[in-house]
């Protein structure tokens, strides 16, 4: 299995016939589908510049940029664990209780911003390590799992902060995290920036480390996987456990942006994490996915959500395009290959 | 207390089971008093908290017990559905509701009408002959009242945008009307350029103001309609920098919309009395229970708030943090 050099391994498992190609013409049909994911939203930017002169300004752009970021955190996450074929449905009310966390030791106990922003990020740590020690070692679904933690968090979260938002205000800096200006004098907040490099990085460990090969061996064929020396359960806590990073993460973030905390804030947030996760090609079954789709993915999203708001579409027409374009995105994938 | 111990006792094994598994709510209370169970649409908002304060104060200034209840979420029907029903199942001596959705509710309705149980309506009307009378904020008033405002403060004409929290509820439905209503009888050069819904989550009612600011680059002035929305509102305006370029004018209150009032990102806001709102609630119940005859409304009012009388004692009395 370590022999196996690509973050293919799950195809290798597989031993589809396709597979006998070699790993040049994976390569290929990897790069094809992230080119046909960013083709398609450039299609969608075009489309939408033409319907609406507003649509294509820069302001616009960094603003649907700025509305993807806290999806687009928590979906590079949960890419990890649908790579391993599991569900992470306690995202949205996690990142709450994280944001609160923030709140907590910032303005309550009045520790020092970078204390009350690591402890936001290890608030997100615990509630995965957690997932990943009840699914691990408790061989409780992941489903069911993660649907537990998603009470228990949104629970915690309104005990924690007496079921009131709490407020940043007396915070100095603290909006500054997701609201500063990168470049001075342009438009581009660095929520943005945070979004792009934790890509970067979410890529590298999907690509490049060990945590990112045994989760796609662990997806494709989770005994296979376990035969072949890989300790299987201590990788998936670590699976959740980065998820719960990026959870985390996300709290502080939409803290930031809110300069509040907003307990009864979160649900829902998960499925549109996943929404992204899946329309940038990552399989629920497992196996398959990668980390620049869930970006495109997650960019996707916010391009259509934005360019229906901008065209005046009404809400409820909004949420049937989102439908439409999830089942398209996953159906075009199926066609292509060839199931 | 000693009748429903009584019907308790009598229930079959399944109804004692679910009683046993944490109906304890009216643990504690006074058997001798009258008891009202009140329930709202949420208890997390600081909205409800504030009903809340309200309905403990007109409970203890009239001698009944009361107990407050609502589901996690607005969009919750079925939870709350659920928990008039275990309400009704204490045989309270009154009930206070505020309907999330009030045709779900009517079987509910019918079913305290034939206990005798009398129903007083909070917050949004009930759609239903059964209450015996609604306290609540005019809502369409005060949407209209908020739209007066906008078409001062814009000066009479330009493109004015809505930020509501849904479009199904009665207070969604409304704030909106009231507002569009207003416009469209009395500022005939004002136009409304565009209605979205964000369920009165901050962020998303942020990205959805900012998609109308953005493709509406000489919109005058957006109203949020609630405080969730009147947020958003807020954040899209300071993060895009057009504080003083755009009107802001938002819905009741919080410390986030104080700020933003006192800073003048927001020219200003409607601030309902949810405090009245609890009060008169279970001032109205008692009356019932004494068999005393009520009127079919109870307004229980709303004002206009804005820097120059954000502190006076009237205006602070019904603001919550």
């Amino acid at each position: 299995m370590k022999q196996v050099d690509t973050a293919e391994v799950g195809d290798a498992v597989r031993a589809s016939p396709r597979g006998l190609l070699g790993p040049s013409w994976n390569l290929v049909r990897r790069q094809l589908q992230q080119v046909l994911a960013f083709a398609s939203l450039i299609v969608l930017v075009a489309f939408f510049a033409i319907a609406n002169p507003n649509f294509l300004t820069w302001s616009n752009l960094s603003g649907i940029l700025l509305s993807t970021a806290v999806i687009g955190i928590l979906a590079l996450g949960t890419t990890f664990v649908i790579i391993t074929s599991g569900i992470e449905l306690s995202l949205g009310t996690g990142m709450t209780l994280a944001a609160v966390m923030t709140g907590v030791m910032l303005t309550g106990w009045g520790l020092p911003l970078v204390v009350g922003v690591v402890g936001g990020v290890l608030t997100g740590a615990l509630i995965g390590l957690i997932n990943g020690l009840s699914i691990a070692v408790l061989k409780i679904p992941p489903f069911i799992a993660t649907l537990a933690m998603m009470l228990i968090a949104q629970g915690l979260a309104l005990v924690i902060s007496g079921t009131a938002p709490i407020y940043f205000t007396d915070v100095p800096g603290f909006t500054d995290i997701a609201l500063s200006s990168v470049i001075p004098g342009v438009r581009l907040p660095s929520a943005v920036l945070i979004l792009f490099a934790l890509t970067a990085i979410a890529a590298v460990i999907l690509a490049k480390s060990l945590l990112g090969r045994y989760s796609f061996a662990i997806g494709s064929n989770e005994d296979a996987a376990s035969l072949s020396g890989i300790a299987v359960r201590k990788w998936k806590i670590a699976v959740y456990t980065l998820s719960g990073c990026f959870m985390g993460i996300a709290g502080v973030v939409l803290a930031s942006r809110l300069n509040s905390a907003q307990p009864a804030l979160g649900i829902g947030y998960e499925l549109q994490a996943i929404a992204a996760v899946v329309i940038g090609g990552t399989s629920l079954q497992g196996g398959k996915g990668s980390i620049v789709g869930t970006l495109i993915g997650a960019l996707i999203v916010g391009t259509v959500t934005n360019g229906l708001r901008i065209m005046s579409i009404p809400q409820e027409w909004q949420s049937i395009v989102i439908g439409l374009v999830i089942l398209a995105a996953v159906y075009i994938d199926i066609l292509r290959r060839g199931r | 207390m000693m009748k429903r111990r009584a019907v308790l006792a009598a229930a079959p094994g399944a109804a004692l089971l679910l009683a046993g598994c944490g109906d304890d709510a009216t643990e504690g209370l006074d058997p001798d008093k009258p008891y009202v169970a009140l329930v709202s649409k949420g208890f997390q908002h600081q909205f409800w908290q504030a009903v809340q304060e309200g309905a403990e104060q007109a409970a203890e200034e009239f001698g009944v017990e009361i107990t407050f209840e609502g589901p996690e979420s607005e969009s919750e029907v079925a939870q709350q559905i659920d928990m008039l029903q275990t309400a009704l199942d204490r045989n309270p001596d009154a009930i206070g509701f505020a309907a999330l959705d009030s045709q779900a509710s009517a079987p509910l309705m019918t079913e305290a009408e034939s206990r005798g149980v009398p129903v007083i309506a909070f917050d949004s009307g009930v759609d239903s002959d059964v209450p015996v009378t609604t306290a609540s904020t005019d809502n369409l008033a005060a949407a209209a009242l908020a739209a007066e405002r906008m078409v001062e403060l814009i000066g009479g004409a330009g493109k004015v945008a809505l930020v509501v929290h849904d479009q199904t509820s009665v207070t969604g439905v409304d704030r909106r009307d009231g507002f569009t209503k207003y416009i469209e009888e009395n500022a005939p050069d004002v136009e409304i350029v565009d209605v979205q819904y964000g369920a009165g989550d901050q962020l998303e009612s942020t990205n959805i103001a900012t998609a109308i600011i953005e493709g509406n680059p000489d919109l005058a002035g957006i109203y949020g309609a609630n405080e969730g929305s009147a947020i958003g509102v807020v954040n899209a305006v300071q993060e895009l920098d057009r504080v003083g370029e755009i009107v802001v004018i938002g819905f009741d209150s919080g410390q986030a919309q104080m700020d933003a009032i006192r800073g003048g990102v927001m020219a200003g806001a409607i601030t309902q009395n949810p405090v009245g709102i609890g009060y008169e609630t279970v001032k109205a119940a008692a009356a019932a229970i004494n068999g005393e005859d009520l009127p079919e409304t109870i307004d229980t009012g709303f004002y206009w708030y804005d820097a120059t009388n954000i502190d006076d004692a009237e205006i602070q009395a019904v603001l919550y943090e």
